[in-house]
């Protein structure tokens, strides 16, 4: 099927206007070598058969589709399902595409690994995976956010990992990305820098995509399974945009399907003090890729803001953008309050401690879930566990 | 004909190796810029090139990327660094201007009317970091509709494929970057670049200025042979804030640029030395 959504992006990396390869010259040559490792190794059986053993065995694949029944009760609408990405090892989605780079690293000889993180979540997958393949790691992490997030970083060291605060700019994930991107053109004969995330240049948002991709070919076939029919809706929580990605690529040609990608509205929309690319954004150039991003007139790139530091980046993945841009997929915000309200709401209800991020995506759900019927379901993309988060979470000083 | 073509063909007419300085537009003060440009032409730069600063530098070296920010911190923006080239321009009509920037601030301006306004202030040229010759079929239209070149980079690691296509779409020169790294980085091994030039010669019809890792007279006067001209960022302003007065850092610059024409022109009465005995 040539006009299949799930063909994008070309081959230089487009999704329409979006994506493609905005880098210095000096980083040309080792993404075309990466693209050519890639499509080589991700065509080779032998190395599929690696990585889905690995998901299976090392990270606990396939994760469970969760019906949250006492939940949906309570919200009078769609029967909720949760696929829970918490479950996997070191607690998020974000170890499904670590695995994949480090063993891409692995195959092209690789010996040094680079990561840059924001919550740290993507920095303890990277080290977790360097440390079982015996591959150096360093992690980029801005400064802001190696003090938010202390005990990511203690697991990171604790895994071997030399953690970088980055002090440059605002001291948050954009920083720390920008000095990853400093080190790879610096190293970048033994180097490979895992990106966490669905944006950079290409080939990463495809690449990420492909090995986030497992998330909604699981879902798919668990939900076909336990209901017969195909959900009305997914949810997922959208930073730089990995696990959205990952759940909503094998829906992407079910077009009865609605996409919703849940962007952080941080103190409010109004107040300029939120990390919403997509819903009050618009498009540029940023980090190797054009997409929806957050600028002023000038095209400098504005500090954003977010209680969840996995969704506090100004710009968002090409391929969302472009989903925005076909109208495939809607993209909303929730505000700091909401997300925590809705943290709290589903500890409650179903005994499960969702991070931030994910947080964003559920109270969506709340909004959505009644609008729909008791007959029609709601995937949501539970994509990290809380635990990480307990010290914000405290330090809200709120009456739970 | 554009000013960096004049510039080009009168070196090469005259022997001479092109030296072309950089500085961060509104850094350390918007107030200075035009002065140090000035000066930069009087002690013997022939290409200026000026950064339009941008928040997310993310290949410039902590020079740069701290010039960038003390700029941005004054709220300069793309539109003042024009206005600045125009007031530079005011007084000297023959001295090229190339700018240096990142994609972002050009497209949200819109390329056209970036490339319209900065033609009418006076600019020649601009390199766009970010900006790979395999994105910018469209923007390269528009430079030439409105007489500016937009300059290519190439480095090191650029294939033979790469190098070929950017000897299709150059205007100008080429610029290549010697180092793996960013600007201002450590060891630059001459030698090494020296043996990509020769490379890069054999596919490049264009003029090839060499950037990034030069800091000394010595370096200056070892990667030149081989090249057109340099170009010298880091190193310059890390001249110009040897001190906080002005008169003191414009005369640092100054300085500092003079002893790299002094070495790029001695260079060329060696190499012409040693043409003669040989």
């Amino acid at each position: 099927m040539t006009d299949s959504l799930k063909n994008f992006p070309d081959q230089r990396g487009h999704f329409g206007t979006f994506g493609g390869m905005f880098v210095a010259d000096t980083l040309v040559n080792a993404l075309h070598q990466l693209q050519q490792a890639f499509e080589h190794y991700w065509a080779d059986d032998t190395f599929r058969q690696l990585f889905y053993t690995d998901l299976r065995d090392y990270v606990g694949r396939p994760t469970p589709l969760y019906h949250a029944q006492r939940w949906s009760d309570a919200l009078q609408g769609a029967q909720i399902y949760l696929k829970r990405e918490d479950l996997n090892h070191t607690g998020a989605h974000k170890i499904n595409n670590t695995i994949g780079q480090a063993l891409l690293a692995k195959q092209m000889g690789k010996t040094r690994i680079i990561a840059e993180t924001g919550a740290g979540q993507h920095g303890v997958a990277t080290a977790t995976v360097a440390a079982r393949l015996g591959l150096e790691c360093v992690v980029y992490m801005g400064a802001l956010d190696v003090k938010r997030q202390a005990s990511n970083v203690h697991r990171m060291k604790l895994l071997g990992a030399t953690v970088v605060p980055v002090t440059a700019g605002s001291q948050t994930l954009k920083d720390a990305l920008n000095e990853a991107m400093r080190d790879w053109v610096a190293h970048v004969d033994q180097t490979f820098y895992i990106i966490g995330t669905v944006a950079g240049p290409h080939p990463y948002p495809k690449m990420v995509r492909e090995f986030q991709a497992i998330i909604g070919q699981e879902a798919r076939e668990q939900i076909l399974q336990r209901t017969q029919q195909l959900p009305a809706a997914l949810v997922a929580c959208v930073g730089g945009g990995s696990n959205a990605i990952g759940l909503f690529h094998a829906f992407l040609d079910d077009k009865d399907v609605a996409l919703y990608g849940v962007e952080a509205a941080g103190h409010g929309l109004q107040t300029g003090e939120h990390a919403a690319s997509l819903t009050a954004g618009r498009p540029g150039v940023l980090h190797g890729n054009r997409t929806y991003l957050l600028a002023d007139e000038a095209g400098q790139i504005l500090p954003t803001h977010s209680i969840s530091a996995g969704l506090d980046y100004p710009g968002v993945g090409p391929e969302h953008a472009w989903l925005k841009e076909l109208h495939r997929a809607q993209y909303v915000a929730v505000d700091d309050q909401q997300a925590l309200a809705a943290c709290y709401q589903l500890t409650r209800s179903e005994g499960i401690l969702p991070a931030l991020e994910t947080s964003h995506a559920l109270a969506y759900v709340e909004q959505l879930a009644p609008t729909l019927s008791p007959q029609q379901s709601i995937i949501v993309n539970l994509s990290g566990r809380g635990d990480k988060d307990m010290n914000t979470i405290l330090a809200q000083g709120d009456d739970v | 004909m554009n000013r960096i073509d004049h510039v080009l063909q009168t070196a090469q007419q005259q022997g001479r190796k092109l030296l072309s300085p950089y500085i961060t537009a509104g850094d350390p003060q918007p107030g200075w810029t035009v002065d140090i440009l000035h000066q930069m032409v009087k002690a013997g730069a022939d290409i200026l090139e000026v950064g339009i600063p941008f928040s997310e530098p993310m290949a410039e070296g902590v020079v740069i990327q701290q010039a960038m920010e003390r700029a941005l911190q004054q709220g300069v923006t793309p539109r003042q660094v024009l206005d600045l080239v125009q007031q530079f321009r005011q007084q000297d009509s023959r001295t090229p201007i190339v700018l240096m920037g990142y994609a972002n601030p050009v497209e949200m301006i819109g390329y056209a009317t970036f490339a319209q306004q900065a033609a009418q202030a006076g600019a020649d040229g601009m390199i766009i970091v970010d900006l790979p010759p395999e994105e910018a079929d469209d923007v390269l239209k528009i430079f030439i509709q409105h007489g500016l070149h937009l300059i290519f980079l190439c480095s090191p690691t650029t294939s033979l494929e790469r190098l070929k296509l950017i000897n299709e779409v150059a205007r100008g020169y080429v610029y290549h970057v010697s180092l793996k790294g960013v600007t201002g980085s450590m060891a630059l091994d001459t030698a090494a670049v020296q043996q990509t030039l020769k490379r890069l010669q054999q596919v490049i019809d264009h003029p090839i200025l060499v950037g990034f890792g030069i800091k000394t007279a010595e370096d200056a006067a070892a990667i030149v042979t081989h090249a057109t001209g340099i170009v010298v960022g880091a190193a310059v302003i890390a001249a110009l804030h040897q001190h906080p007065q002005q008169s003191q850092a414009l005369q640092a610059v100054a300085d500092f640029i003079a002893s790299l024409r002094h070495a790029l022109d001695q260079s060329v009465l060696q190499q012409q030395a040693s043409n003669e005995r040989g």
